[in-house]
């Protein structure tokens, strides 16, 4: 067992959602970026979600796209994923790395799984590989011991749910909407539809994402996920911050209040 | 392994969110494909709107240049809109009907395909949105107006490199976000299955037509047949019908841009790798790291950094072959048949008339050439005369 699904056991014991974290790797430099995952795991965040950023992101919204775009003109590298990933290690902190498929390709599926596992990381979230599609790295997770996480959406069939979380290990990543990464007002009805039709069909837990911001919002999610997973909020804290010590404060304070949502759900 | 696939190559790439849309997607132009009334619909519109069957014009004084070999030009560019773009977009409009949605949205580079699927769509009362990158708005500024004047929406892009590629990823994020009422007109046979297939499909007519033309004309096959390649649809479009006439040399030329050697260039099969790319398993410009690199080219519609998924394959088997063109030969090409043949090409076709000019040299003058020539200049003839210098004084290029 990863130390992510270990981590996600022992929220689920305590009766409460695990917290899940995004911050782009490199953004806004790979040191600036590693200070930012830590800071999250102080405030509170259960997991980091380590991302790697991408020429072509289709899943993510403005706010994703426009870390990706300064860290990649800041020269950051898929191994920076790695550092970043060891250094959460250190302290402690499980990790789960979401990258989109290219980056792996290019790598080498296999030598991308040995690196994230010598570097301490549980497993991947690919938002751009279908089961399907993921031969070789259902064949490289097993070799390695890392999770696989693939997600649902609401528009996934019964059949697309079953055969989509019989490849999932670790957990089930449940995309809240249809669209793209970015805050939302409310986060959309069909979550909780999603997350139960999911649990008919998995055992594993399922976290939900895609536009949850709020304290208020991780608390309406906590009530029926098994995780609840903060992206584009947290990179707008840094997105908008004068400096780095602001940006870390504005990480803290949010980190807080999503800490405290998931614990209050139930 | 998963349907969609030719050889290693094609596939799904893409959000799970998504996959309930392309297989809604297959099943339909599966079923229209063999529906008599889809069929005929599509047959009547071609006849009656699009102008088909495309003409096909023999060049004796272009083909002067090309080694003697006799010249034949399958004119795409007489076609409604202006290019070949518009054989697979009234296809994709119908199905979209068909699947009961009310909105398409589209791609575009050059225009040209933006103005087809805004074309469409003002014929079939679809609403319309085309994504299109900030640089190519401000390069194709009489695209913009002319989807604009058929009522479809222009959305500039700003992210990325604000080009092609960047137009196809906010389209997909449009896609994922509103595919219960939207179809993606996608623009060429690349993307998710069963786009490649699809499109190629649509497109097929070229070479149908094409090689019975070419038949009926000089009696015999052509010894090659030549398209440019940008995604590669024209090409795909002119080449499957050959595909099993084995004595014919199918030739697709991409853009050399400032020359390979430069890295300013689209040449993905001369100076890409494997990889994925908008949905697809293909060739793609791409960096140590698979961070996809930023294409060039004189002319906007090759100016992309991956290509079709089943042109990869038919060059790991060998059945094509393809070759980079350089913005000075293309610009020449182009030049040439303006005034050998009163005829002003597409600075896209322009690459496959340079192709014809090597390859005709190489074959000599027994050889029959057939070259797509699959969109007219009329787009281009702003970007041509800065080329050559033929704008009044004091100008802006």
């Amino acid at each position: 067992m990863t130390a992510v699904a270990q981590t996600l056991a022992a929220c689920r014991a305590q009766g409460r959602a695990a917290l899940i974290g995004y911050l782009p790797v490199g953004y806004p430099d790979l040191a600036g970026s590693v200070d930012a995952m830590r800071a999250m795991v102080e405030a509170g965040v259960d997991i980091v979600e380590v991302g790697v950023p991408y020429s072509d992101p289709l899943m993510d919204g403005p706010v994703i796209q426009h870390a990706a775009e300064v860290a990649l003109a800041g020269g950051t590298k898929v191994t920076d994923a790695f550092t970043a990933t060891a250094a959460l290690a250190e302290v402690g902190a499980p990790s789960v790395v979401m990258t989109y498929w290219n980056l792996v390709l290019r790598r080498g599926v296999e030598r991308f799984a040995a690196d994230l596992a010598a570097a301490g990381g549980s497993g991947l979230i690919t938002p751009d590989l279908i089961p399907d599609e993921a031969g070789e790295w259902l064949a490289a997770s097993d070799r390695h011991g890392l999770d696989r996480v693939f997600l649902v959406a609401p528009s996934s069939t019964t059949e697309r749910l079953a055969s989509v979380t019989a490849a999932c290990r670790g957990f089930v990543y449940a995309a809240s909407t249809m669209g793209v990464t970015g805050a939302r007002t409310s986060v959309g009805q069909a979550a909780e539809g999603l997350v139960r039709h999911t649990r008919e069909v998995t055992d594993l837990p399922v976290c939900v994402g895609l536009g949850v911001s709020t304290g208020a919002q991780a608390r309406q999610v906590g009530e029926y996920a098994d995780g609840v997973i903060v992206g584009s909020a947290l990179v707008r804290c840094l997105v908008d911050a004068v400096d780095r010590a602001e940006g870390l404060d504005r990480i803290r304070v949010l980190v807080s209040e999503l800490a405290e949502g998931v614990r209050s759900s139930r | 392994m998963t349907a969609g696939r030719f050889g290693p190559f094609g596939g799904r790439f893409v959000p799970e969110a998504l996959i309930p849309a392309l297989e809604q997607l297959d099943e339909a132009r599966r079923k229209a494909a063999v529906d008599p009334e889809f069929v005929g619909e599509l047959e009547r519109l071609h006849r009656t709107y699009t102008g088909r069957p495309s003409i096909v014009t023999e060049v004796p004084r272009f083909a002067a240049h090309c080694g003697g070999a006799r010249v034949i030009l399958k004119r795409e560019d007489l076609n409604h809109t202006g290019s070949h773009k518009i054989n697979n977009v009234l296809g994709q409009a119908l199905l979209t009907k068909r699947m009961g949605k009310t909105r398409v949205i589209a791609e575009t580079g050059a225009g040209q395909h933006g103005v087809a699927t805004a074309t469409a769509a003002a014929l079939l009362g679809l609403d319309c949105v085309v994504y299109m990158g900030k640089k190519d708005t401000e390069r194709q500024a009489l695209n913009v107006a002319r989807m604009r004047l058929l009522g479809a929406e222009v959305i500039p892009v700003t992210h990325g490199s604000q080009t092609l590629k960047d137009a196809v990823n906010e389209a997909l994020r449009d896609w994922v976000t509103n595919v219960d009422s939207t179809h993606y007109v996608l623009g060429t046979v690349t993307g998710p299955h069963p786009f490649p297939e699809m499109v190629r499909d649509f497109h097929r007519i070229i070479g149908i037509e094409a090689r019975a033309q070419v038949l009926d004309l000089v009696g015999r096959l052509p010894d090659a047949v030549i398209a440019c390649v940008g995604g590669g649809s024209n090409a795909m479009g002119i080449f499957h019908r050959f595909l099993d006439d084995r004595g014919v040399r199918l030739v697709g030329c991409e853009a050399g841009g400032l020359g390979v050697a430069s890295g300013h260039h689209a040449a993905r099969f001369s100076a890409g790798a494997p990889g994925v790319l908008h949905g697809a398993f293909t060739y793609v410009m791409q960096d140590d790291d698979g961070q996809t690199v930023e294409s060039h080219s004189v002319s906007a519609g090759l100016d992309y950094p991956s290509v079709g998924p089943e042109h990869a394959y038919l060059l790991e088997t060998g059945r094509a072959e393809y070759r980079p063109v350089d913005d000075d030969a293309a610009m020449e090409a182009f030049s040439l048949l303006c005034r050998t043949e009163g005829i002003i090409p597409a600075l896209e076709s322009a690459h496959a008339l340079a192709g014809a000019m090597t390859v005709g040299r190489e074959l000599g003058p027994d050889a029959v050439i057939l070259v797509s020539l699959s969109g007219r200049g009329d787009k281009d003839v702003h970007t041509a005369a800065a080329w050559f210098g033929l704008l009044p004084e004091g100008t802006r290029s």
